[in-house]
């Protein structure tokens, strides 16, 4: 603790230096991951291939794909471009099996009547589907955000980790104060990001966070009950 | 109208749901398809607005085949009620209602307007209108899902087992409403049911269905009570029938007994029903009674009106203390009673029971 008081500036420095490069890539997965999702939620053989690499993907440990990446990407090694893509492809492939199940649990029934009362195909994925399955969706986000934000500390091996660089320069200086202060940062860190989607997500989601007092007094005033 | 010309119905896998299907459905009409399930009678009304495409054969609007209209406008046009509602779980009521309105292009205020319309249309609160379906109760969701069907106010109207799901109370109510709403904004209606009762309560015109797909009769409720077709009509409609076509005819002249004056106590005399019994008929219709000697009030449930039909009077009469039913002139004011007697020669069996070849 004392530590991050006497060190402010730095701490601020790395503690945007990570935020960056952890929002960056879920915000680039989310969407890469939503783009599969609905265009291949319906497509059986193009959906299980795509499961396929993105656990593929997931598999590969991250040290070896900061280290690979720059060779095929053709990045300077010291660019943090490739943290950040290393990372979306983490997210992504995270992520993609999220919004597939997600879109999965929306109520064929409810699909049904949108096609039924006029929704084109395109329609209903971006105004049924898609707001329908933000519940799920937001809990896979969370989790994909807290990798993320403990992932990027690995980039600190290859020089470009945020608040990993606590971490590396705490070890060989043994300096245990600098890696606790690491530490502390980063869990607190992960917990804003995971209560700011969650935040949002409940502002998105109205209908899923339904006082039960109203929904009691609906119950109530209809006298009759379903089946 | 809408014309289905030699239609057939397989899925893949060989099912049959529909077979060699002719059958006109006239403009305005209410049109009832009936069957046990598999009968495809979901099938056939999921063909109209091309849900379901048919592997033989052609469909007909007004003389245009809906193969040939992009299906997302033809279903613009046709109004579609769900079983359980199937509201959009996302959306307030208001915006649920509103949903087609905007698919045709209605900006969102008055796409909104016309949806609290439909919302007074169909007996809803309008105070509803913010809540999300998910606080609504069963009977409301299926009023709203009804709502969002003529919001639009579409030509055509599709009903798929629209009152399956809603305890009979609400159905009873749901049913009635229908009734009323028909009665008033003349849509060519097609509902799938499997309640026969249902289907001869709502329907002018009722098709049968049985398993298999095939079209066992297709005539008037009176009809298929009277005269089905086949055994298989026959086993459908075959609990009261008798009774039951009852339904379709009014009471009209019956004779009928004036009440007498009123004594000093304002009761009526009714020693002529039952010894011992009086009428009182208190402030309103509503607050009627039959009194007996002890002075015991037994209220007069459901006053009758010569525009009734013969079984809401046969009814009356039989749930009565005294045997006889309270008779109300156009205005709703008690004028006579009516007993077993008067209704008797029109309960004789002349809805002629044909034989069959």
């Amino acid at each position: 603790m004392n530590w991050i008081l006497n060190n402010t500036e730095q701490t601020w420095e790395l503690t945007r230096e990570h935020l960056y490069l952890s929002i960056i890539p879920i915000i680039a997965g989310l969407v890469a991951a939503l783009v599969l999702g609905l265009v291949f939620g319906n497509r059986r053989r193009a959906r299980s291939i795509i499961t396929t690499l993105a656990s593929a993907v997931f598999t590969i440990p991250s040290l070896a794909l900061f280290v690979v990446l720059p060779s095929i990407l053709g990045t300077q090694i010291l660019d943090p471009l490739n943290v950040v893509i290393a990372l979306s492809l983490y997210s992504a492939s995270l992520l993609v099996r999220t919004v597939f199940d997600a879109l999965d649990a929306v109520p064929a029934q409810v699909l049904n009547a949108a096609e039924a009362v006029g929704y084109s195909p395109i329609r209903r994925r971006l105004l049924i589907d898609l707001p329908l399955s933000l519940g799920p969706l937001a809990a896979g986000l969370r989790v994909a955000a807290v990798t993320n934000v403990s992932l990027v500390s690995v980039g600190a091996v290859i020089g470009i980790g945020g608040l990993g660089q606590l971490f590396t320069s705490g070890y060989q200086r043994s300096y245990p104060d600098q890696i606790l202060a690491g530490i502390i940062m980063i869990l607190i860190l992960a917990l804003l990001l995971d209560r700011l989607i969650a935040g949002i997500a409940r502002l998105l989601t109205p209908w899923l966070h339904l006082s039960t007092k109203e929904t009691a007094t609906a119950s109530a005033s209809g006298s009759e009950a379903k089946k | 109208m809408i014309t289905f010309e030699s239609v057939s119905k397989t899925y893949p896998g060989g099912t049959q749901a529909v077979e060699n299907l002719s059958l006109n459905i006239a403009t305005g009409s209410f049109t009832v398809l009936v069957g046990p399930s598999g009968c495809g009678k979901t099938t056939t009304m999921r063909m109209i607005n091309a849900m379901v495409t048919p592997t033989s054969g052609r469909i007909l609007l007004d003389g245009n085949d809906i193969a040939e209209i992009r299906p997302v406008s033809l279903r613009l046009g046709i109004g579609y009620v769900m079983q359980n509602g199937g509201l959009f779980p996302h959306r307030s009521v208001i915006d649920n209602i509103a949903t087609v309105q905007r698919l045709l292009g209605l900006d969102k205020k008055n796409a909104r307007a016309k949806a609290f319309e439909a919302m007074e249309r169909v007996g809803l609160d309008t105070s509803l209108a913010k809540r999300f379906p998910a606080q609504l109760s069963g009977g409301q969701q299926q009023r709203v899902g009804v709502a969002r069907a003529l919001a639009a106010d579409p030509p055509i109207l599709l009903m798929d087992e629209p009152f399956s799901a809603v305890d009979p109370i609400v159905r009873d109510e749901l049913q009635q409403e229908v009734r009323r709403l028909q009665a008033e904004i003349k849509k060519t209606i097609v509902m799938v049911t499997h309640d026969i009762d249902e289907a001869l309560l709502l329907g002018d015109k009722i098709a049968v269905m049985a398993p298999g797909g095939t079209l066992q009769q297709y005539s008037t409720p009176l009809e298929i009570l009277t005269r089905p077709a086949n055994d298989f009509v026959q086993s459908m409609v075959s609990k009261d029938r008798g009774f039951r076509s009852l339904s379709f005819e009014p009471l009209g002249q019956v004779p009928s007994t004036a009440l007498p004056i009123p004594g000093a106590d304002g009761l009526i005399n009714a020693t002529t029903l039952a010894p011992g019994w009086a009428l009182d008929l208190g402030h309103t219709t509503a607050s009627a009674s039959w009194v007996n000697e002890s002075g015991q009030r037994y209220p007069v449930s459901t006053p009758v009106r010569r525009t009734d039909t013969l079984r809401e009077a046969l009814d009356a009469i039989l749930a009565s203390p005294v045997g006889a039913a309270l008779l109300t002139d156009v205005h709703g004011d008690p004028t006579s009673w009516i007993t077993l007697e008067d209704l008797s020669p029109r309960l004789a069996p002349k809805l002629s029971l044909e034989p069959r070849a």
